[in-house]
């Protein structure tokens, strides 16, 4: 199935893609099928700058599974983080 | 007998004249056929879609893939260029629409046109193919086939980013005989979307076929990823040889 189902989140910061590194400006997160993961439905991240154009991406498709692993992992972090190092959500 | 093809990148007048790129794939026989507009899938203008054009060339019919994120995306990989598109929240129908009938009109204007044109489309394609055949002035698509496309019936899930509307409402004004495949395990389309699609239809006298694989979800028509199911895939191509063969035989 295709879910359709996605989330756009801005962002700032950096990622490194195929011309070097970038600001980032948008996150974009969905459920759905995979270009290249040999999986049927993985969680895609597309961290972007739409402002720079298409190819100004960095892309992940995640197991489903991981991603949820990687997402706690990024919150325990953040949760874990000295006070004062992380601005209050 | 000349079983060659050609295959090769052109650039068309798309929705509003706009110059797009498109995938052109025809018969060098000169004898006069049926051509195909196939609709790319929500990932883009990609190599699958255009082996399918080569696949309708081989099989005798011109057939031309616009690419619907030209516009949006020039030059840009398919890939990078859908992910762009799907944070845009995907394209208008309008626009859809109108480069369908530009690509129909392109493929009319060819010499070897025998003035009959079909449409394809897979997953967010098939629901465009509907969409087309409902919009498109008659006469414009001869034939027009829904490969599992969702969200024809039902709209897309509330707050989901896309533009995915129910079309259920222009049903009435579809205007060239229809062929559904679907997959039975499939949720977007589920069987009940399905079912209510072809009560639809029944009730409106337009004239329809559809065909449900036990076995099978979305996408089983796609040969790189794991839900590909070879025996749907082989019965489905055959349905559309057949329908093809009915609606766009000169």
């Amino acid at each position: 199935m295709c879910t359709y189902s996605t989330a756009n989140v801005p962002i700032s910061g950096s990622g490194k893609g195929t011309a070097g590194w970038f600001p980032l400006t948008a996150a974009t997160v969905y459920l759905d099928h995979p270009v290249d993961a040999p999986a049927e439905h993985t969680l895609n991240i597309d961290f972007r700058n739409p402002d720079r154009g298409a190819a100004a991406r960095v892309a992940v498709e995640l197991d489903p599974a991981a991603a949820r692993e990687v997402a706690e992992a990024i919150l325990a972090m953040l949760d874990a983080a000295p006070p004062g190092l992380v601005e209050p959500a | 007998m000349n079983d060659a093809i050609q295959a090769e990148t052109t650039m068309i007048a798309g929705a509003g004249a706009d110059q797009i790129q498109a995938y052109f794939a025809r018969p060098l026989d000169p004898t006069p056929r049926g051509g195909v507009v196939l609709i790319h899938h929500l990932p883009g203008y990609d190599q699958l879609t255009k082996e399918m054009a080569r696949t309708f060339a081989v099989n005798g019919y011109q057939a031309i893939v616009p690419n619907l994120y030209w516009r949006d995306a020039p030059d840009a990989s398919p890939d990078d260029a859908a992910a762009f598109v799907r944070g845009q929240g995907g394209i208008a129908d309008e626009r859809l629409v109108g480069d369908v009938g530009a690509a129909a009109a392109f493929l009319r204007g060819q010499p070897a046109s025998n003035g009959k044109v079909g449409v394809i489309g897979h997953c967010s394609g098939g629901r465009q193919v509907v969409l087309s055949a409902c919009d498109l002035p008659a006469g414009t698509l001869d034939a027009a086939v829904d490969c599992y496309g969702a969200f024809v019936i039902l709209s897309g899930p509330e707050g989901s980013g896309m533009r995915a509307t129910s079309i259920k409402d222009k049903l009435a004004n579809l205007n060239a005989p229809l062929l559904g495949l679907f997959g039975a395990d499939d949720k977007f389309p589920a069987p009940a979307e399905v079912a209510e699609f072809e009560k639809s239809l029944t009730e409106l006298g337009k004239p329809y076929e559809f065909h449900s694989y036990e076995g099978a979800g979305h996408a089983f028509f796609a040969t790189d990823r794991p839900s590909y199911r070879p025996e749907a895939a082989k019965d489905g191509w055959q349905r559309i040889w057949d329908f093809y063969g009915r609606h766009l035989s000169a």
